[in-house]
């Protein structure tokens, strides 16, 4: 009996500690952290995938542009929210939450939130929309997608002239999951590549996941014994198992995707196997979003983010792996697309496990 | 009497693990009101610290509340039969897939439509319950490693099939008949725009002849009787290799029909997923707390479904969603250690009997 009572005295102790902590924040002056719509020039509430923000992706990249924007106008925090969802199911009561609340512009990152989005913008009318990576036909959601066949395009061209620095003088794609999606990177690609080196050969391979790494591994060393020398992987965290592979190899080249990777190429010896990478910047659509709301000048419909705004690159640092020549070239392209004079399509060329030169011999 | 202490020992852990997550609260500076505002508001909509109701809370809780219910009905059934169906994860999938099936390539008539695919979905989870049943019976193969096997073929082989449905994407299916999904306007405009639906009367028909069937039937006797012990029911002529299979087939049939209501009630396409969702194990955690008997595991459905829509809210008032998951594995945990707490319980009582 005597632990029952002690047991009780520690929880008694216990609770007056509770009594005495929550009266702390309070003194402190602690604000409401629940955004609330008039204090604030502008509050954002932003959805994530299963991701959630420290993905060190898709999800970061956008958190890191609503963060970006905060700090660039002075909002305090409890103007900026997220919402991590833990299944598919989340989606939707997710993004009512920040209708209810009266956010000012609810972000939903990814084309996962497709029908999720086109079932909750039409219930919030005065609410503003940004969907990342799909389009909306809702009046109210702001459609941010990317053409991200130019900038697989530019890297295209790089890995072109890798290329022909070898015998073999052959690249590879490695794609997550076929569909429109992935097929802009592979399309831009494949004209980049041929443009730079009309006798390229081009292999394609899909993982059928954006997760499985293993298997995007034993793509990478189908792809890399055919002779290829630079892989442009698209698969998401299943692209980790090509950087893999490149690693234990060390003389093969990998094109990074979504953002800068060359810090995951680097190897033991302190080199990279990232030739360079494929930069789609998902923050800039956030960015971009919230600034619009904040200044009144926010309209729902698609807003294509490329070159011209910068929404979509290729990384040409120099003192890397590219030689000065080619981000050279790479830029003179880079130019020409922007001009207009050459006109990236999203219609691939190569099917899933062949080559161009497989198929043409059919 | 044995429910009755059944009873005390999950209401005193599910307040235990609160004050587990308040403590966790306290000691790390956060808003301990904003728990329970967050609590009060996932349940019935109604914000004490702004003010207002919105009866949309409400509706999703009941959501989220309906497929762990079954299947926490489904482990239950199981478990008072001596088996652990811990492959309620695959036989939702499957309840799923069957249903979403049904509901694309066979069109039906206005009524029968949402019944026969809601049945479909239960037999198909009773198919892929019977694999670890009669194994388990013929040949005394554990039923949990088949159970975890079987879940993962579910999960791959239901994409599959999934995948190869008429107009399907390599995310989803196309949308199902409109007159087989659960939804419906009423509710939607009674609640906000929630995605409640007609799921709610398959959860309470299964309450109720989970009920019917363990406490009144002689069916149910003796499969209780084979739960207690296999050799004395064997001895006093029950089937138990008989039993054993019926009732895992009973327990799938519940987790398929969660299946079934996921696709026709919540989302009304089939899904190809990377990852199984855990409604089965959130099943065994479900049964576990409500003591494996209708009414309590009712109750503790409804217990974990607020705990998961109150993540949510708690993020958005600046709390870490992870406080929910800490309630709910507490609980879990203290239900677990059970024993602890009844001998508590006890010294209690005879110190108190002592004294009077």
């Amino acid at each position: 009996m005597k632990k029952f009572l002690k047991l009780a005295l520690i929880s008694l102790m216990a609770l007056s500690l509770v009594a005495c902590s929550k009266e702390a924040p309070k003194e402190t002056g602690t604000p409401e952290t629940t955004p609330v719509a008039g204090e604030c020039a502008v509050t954002v509430g932003l959805v994530t995938d299963i991701g959630g923000v420290d993905d060190k992706s898709f999800n970061q990249s956008a958190w890191e542009g609503v963060l970006q924007f905060q700090k660039d106008n002075n909002l305090a925090d409890e103007c900026v929210s997220y919402l991590q969802s833990a299944a598919d199911a989340d989606y939707v009561p997710n993004l009512s939450t920040f209708g209810d609340q009266g956010v000012d512009v609810v972000m939903a990152v990814g084309f996962l939130f497709e029908q999720a989005i086109n079932e909750v913008a039409p219930n919030y009318p005065d609410t503003k929309f940004l969907f990342v990576d799909a389009v909306s036909p809702e009046a109210n959601v702001m459609s941010a997608i990317y053409a991200a066949e130019q900038g697989s395009f530019l890297v295209g061209v790089a890995a072109g002239l890798k290329a022909l620095e070898t015998e073999s003088n052959a690249v590879g794609f490695i794609g997550g999951m076929e569909g429109e999606i992935i097929g802009a990177f592979q399309a831009g690609f494949e004209q980049g590549v041929l443009a730079a080196n009309p006798e390229a050969t081009i292999y394609v391979d899909y993982v059928d996941s954006f997760a499985d790494d293993s298997k995007a591994q034993n793509l990478a060393v189908k792809q890399y014994d055919a002779g290829v020398s630079v892989i442009y992987q698209s698969a998401g965290n299943a692209g980790n198992g090509v950087i893999k592979e490149a690693k234990q190899r060390g003389d093969v080249w990998v094109v990074g995707v979504d953002r800068d990777q060359y810090e995951d190429g680097m190897t033991a010896e302190g080199n990279s196997v990232i030739l360079t990478s494929m930069i789609k910047r998902v923050d800039s659509a956030t960015y971009k979003a919230a600034e619009l709301a904040m200044n009144n000048e926010f309209v729902g419909g698609i807003t294509t983010f490329d070159l011209t705004n910068e929404g979509i690159g290729a990384e040409l640092t120099t003192g890397r792996n590219l030689s000065d020549e080619v981000i050279a070239t790479v830029a003179d392209y880079a130019a020409k697309i922007k001009a207009g004079e050459i006109v990236v399509t999203i219609d691939t060329l190569v099917a899933n496990g062949q080559s161009n030169k497989t198929q043409q011999a059919k | 009497m044995k429910i009755n202490k059944r009873l005390v020992v999950s209401l005193i852990s599910i307040a235990l693990g609160i004050l587990v997550g308040v403590l966790i609260l306290a000691i790390s500076g956060k808003d301990v009101v904003a728990l329970f505002n967050g609590l009060l508001k996932g349940s019935i909509g109604y914000d004490i610290v702004n003010g207002g109701i919105n009866l949309r809370y409400f509706g999703e809780f009941l959501v989220s509340a309906m497929p762990i219910i079954l299947t926490g009905l489904a482990v239950g059934f199981a478990y008072r039969c001596g088996m652990f169906n811990i492959g309620c994860e695959g036989q939702v999938i499957m309840g799923s897939l069957a249903s979403c099936m049904v509901a694309i390539l066979v069109p039906m008539p206005n009524i029968v439509a949402p019944i026969v695919c809601i049945l479909a979905g239960g037999f198909a989870g009773a198919m892929w319950a019977f694999v670890p049943g009669i194994l388990k019976a013929k040949f005394n193969i554990s039923e949990v490693v088949t159970g975890i096997m079987l879940n993962y073929t579910a999960l791959y082989g239901a994409n599959y099939f999934l995948k190869a449905l008429p107009g399907s994407t390599t995310q989803r299916t196309v949308e199902i008949a409109a007159n087989a999904t659960l939804g419906n306007d009423f509710f939607k405009a009674m609640t906000n725009n929630s995605r409640l639906h007609f799921g709610f009367i398959v959860v309470i028909i299964a309450v109720f002849a989970y009920w019917f069937i363990m406490e009144k039937t002689t069916f149910g006797y003796s499969l209780r009787a084979t739960g207690f012990n296999k050799n004395a029911a064997e001895y006093a002529g029950i089937k138990v290799n008989k039993n054993i299979v019926i009732s895992i087939m009973i327990s799938g049939f519940l987790a398929g029909l969660a299946g079934a209501i996921i696709l026709q009630g919540t989302f009304g396409y089939g899904r190809m997923m990377v990852a199984p969702e855990n409604y089965g194990f959130d099943g065994i955690a479900v049964a576990l707390v409500g003591g494996c008997n209708a009414i309590g595991t009712l109750f503790a459905g409804l217990l974990f479904a607020l705990l998961k829509v109150t993540q949510p809210l708690l993020q958005t008032s600046g709390i870490p969603r992870e406080i929910g998951d800490i309630i709910s594995s507490s609980i879990v945990f203290f239900v677990a250690i059970q024993y602890v707490i009844e001998k508590a319980l006890l010294k209690y009582k005879s110190y108190k009997g002592g004294k009077s």
